[in-house]
């Protein structure tokens, strides 16, 4: 997609979700899509480590949790609004970010993928004794009165999760097509030879960390505003890190429209399963769905539709 | 608050768990120690061995360890047809790193909930005449559901570094560890030897499983708990040296019970977490690196 068309087609969903807005009364519909929505921006946020340069990223469920929490404390202590909540959650996540970039200096492959998930449980530990935002027991947000000119909270939540979402989306594809891009990319294939030809690896792997970080961090900000009960067990759930794993390796690793893609179709499926049949079989589907694309088709659904692609030209 | 039988107990307990730590870790001292694949599925499987230990105590009244031994030959199995499916997929065409790590991490969620599914969240246990008796020796107890453990975890632990160490099976995986192309030259095929170590390292599981169901109880997230303590073993004790991993487990054990005694068993699950970063980040050759 060329970067016309790309603004373009953005322009036009921000559109039909205002219009969405005005014309839907449902709050279920509202509710359906945030969840599609948070998914996407956390699968577009680990496929910009994880798919751009290879490293696993075992504790996204820590990083949107830390968002989460973040507006929790900013809450209980300034009652700030949404959108600096939003600020907040991404910088202190950018930093946590930031630190996890560090750990790839020594920590190749596989270690890396389990220093995360040791960071995800340690930092569920502090929150579990933190009582000041609930501790174990967990904290009740009230929903704030005003809403702009949207007819209910949670359809402004929709409104902001879409704009998150499409700026992901933008982010994460002007990387991709960038200089520093080419250069993660250098990174997946082989660190050593990009780090002899030049290429400044440590660099651009802590802006790839960091950028990821502050996402997942954003995406979990209004998180508590959207379920008004938050608790450590929810917040840091590893169904969360499962669908940002599984969505990108559905959709395709390698381009920045696979994790969208990957996205929309989980996303979508598990809301219908969700209410066609029960919420279990929902999370078990989502691991079986990820064990057969990653033995049968690793390079995901782009992968498959560029195979094709090519059989017919 | 702070006393010196107090002091005696949490680290004779903490001995007590960490060699049953050792138990849990054992199997993936080989399967990623010596053949570096990174099953993060092992606790899951342990946890499949609790079930089934909890199956075969509350419909038949067998004992739960007996269980865990006469299950080792269907988890072999069941390893060798996994080992099998994963090299085929990942490891042939040189995808195990990133396509094989969320392969095992996929699994662990489908035996997580398929397990939520089947028996629901409730926690679960077995009886066995041996739980409930404690022994004592002067001011320290040893409670009869942790000495059981520590002894069959200790057995385990001798077996496999003696099977390891002074057989030929043993020496081969051994051998694929440190140089596969050599190992070919003579004349043993890798793919086989990795295929029998990875089923003996879920054939452990069935065990841990069994000795994890009378040391308490049991739901299927318990496994995850466990990720952190098996790699912070494993990691921490080198890689693969089953003398040093038995070291690492013990020291972890004492280490979280007397932060779980002297802190609050709120804090304990960090402890492993923190033990491992620490390693990663400063000496990830482990204490005693190979």
């Amino acid at each position: 997609m060329r970067g016309r068309g790309f603004w373009a087609a953005s322009a036009a969903l921000l559109a039909a979700g205002l219009a969405f807005t005005e014309l839907a009364d449902n709050p279920y519909y509202f509710n359906a899509t945030y969840v599609v929505l948070q998914a996407l921006i956390m699968a577009v946020a680990w496929n910009i480590l994880g798919g751009f340069t290879g490293y696993v990223n075992f504790g996204s469920a820590a990083f949107f949790a830390v968002g989460a929490y973040t507006t929790i404390f900013l809450q209980k202590a300034f009652g700030l609004p949404l959108p600096l909540m939003i600020l907040a959650a991404g910088l202190a996540c950018g930093l946590i970010g930031l630190g996890v970039g560090y750990l790839t200096l020594r920590l190749k492959g596989v270690y890396f993928a389990i220093a995360t998930l040791a960071m995800g449980i340690v930092l569920e530990t502090l929150v579990n004794n933190w009582s000041y935002v609930g501790g174990a027991k967990g904290t009740f947000m009230l929903t704030p009165d005003e809403h702009l000119w949207f007819d209910s909270y949670s359809e402004m939540l929709f409104m902001i999760m879409l704009v998150l979402a499409l700026g992901s989306i933008a982010i994460s594809r002007a990387l991709s097509s960038s200089r520093l891009g080419r250069g993660l990319a250098a990174i997946r294939d082989d660190e050593v030879a990009a780090e002899c030809s030049g290429v400044p690896t440590l660099r651009l792997k802590l802006v790839s960390t960091t950028v990821m970080g502050a996402m997942m961090g954003v995406a979990g900000a209004p998180y508590p505003y959207f379920v008004t009960y938050v608790d450590p067990i929810s917040a840091f759930n590893l169904f969360i890190a499962v669908n940002a794993i599984a969505m990108p390796m559905i959709g395709g690793t390698s381009h920045w429209a696979g994790p969208v893609i990957g996205a929309l179709l989980v996303g979508s499926a598990q809301e219908v399963i969700t209410v066609t049949i029960s919420s279990e079989l929902n999370v078990l589907l989502v691991g079986i769905m990820l064990v057969l694309f990653i033995t049968l088709a690793p390079q995901g659904i782009v992968g498959l539709a560029r195979k094709h692609w090519r059989k017919r030209s | 608050m702070f006393s010196a039988d107090l002091l005696a107990n949490a680290v004779v307990s903490g001995l007590l768990l960490g060699g049953f730590y050792a138990a849990v870790a054992i199997g993936l001292a080989i399967v990623f120690g010596q053949l570096d694949i990174v099953n993060i599925a092992h606790p899951a499987f342990v946890i499949v061995g609790s079930y089934t230990a909890y199956i075969f105590n509350t419909t038949f009244g067998f004992d739960p360890i007996l269980v865990g031994v006469a299950a080792m030959p269907l988890f072999f199995a069941v390893g060798v047809a996994i080992y099998r499916l994963y090299y085929a997929a990942f490891e042939r065409t040189g995808q195990e790193s990133l396509s094989g790590l969320a392969f095992f991490f996929g699994l662990m969620f489908i035996i997580e909930v398929t397990l939520i599914l089947a028996y629901g969240v409730d926690y679960r246990l077995v009886s066995a005449g041996y739980s409930a008796q404690t022994l004592s020796i002067g001011f320290v107890d040893l409670p009869g559901r942790m000495l059981v453990p520590f002894l069959v975890a200790m057995t385990l632990t001798a077996a496999v570094w003696l099977y390891l160490s002074r057989t030929f099976m043993g020496r081969a995986i051994q051998a694929v560890a440190q140089d596969r192309g050599a190992l070919q030259l003579m004349g043993a095929d890798p793919v086989r030897i990795k295929q029998w170590a990875f089923g003996l390292g879920i054939a452990t599981a069935a065990i841990a499983g069994a000795l994890l169901i009378i040391i308490g109880p049991v739901e299927p997230s318990v496994g995850r708990q466990y990720i952190g303590r098996v790699f912070a073993i494993v990691v921490l004790g080198g890689m693969g040296s089953i003398q040093g991993m038995l070291i690492a487990a013990l020291l972890l054990g004492v280490t979280e019970n007397l932060v779980s005694t002297f802190y609050g068993p709120s804090w304990s699950p960090a402890v492993a977490f923190g033990v491992l970063l620490a390693t990663l980040a400063i000496r990830p050759a482990g204490l005693f690196g190979r």
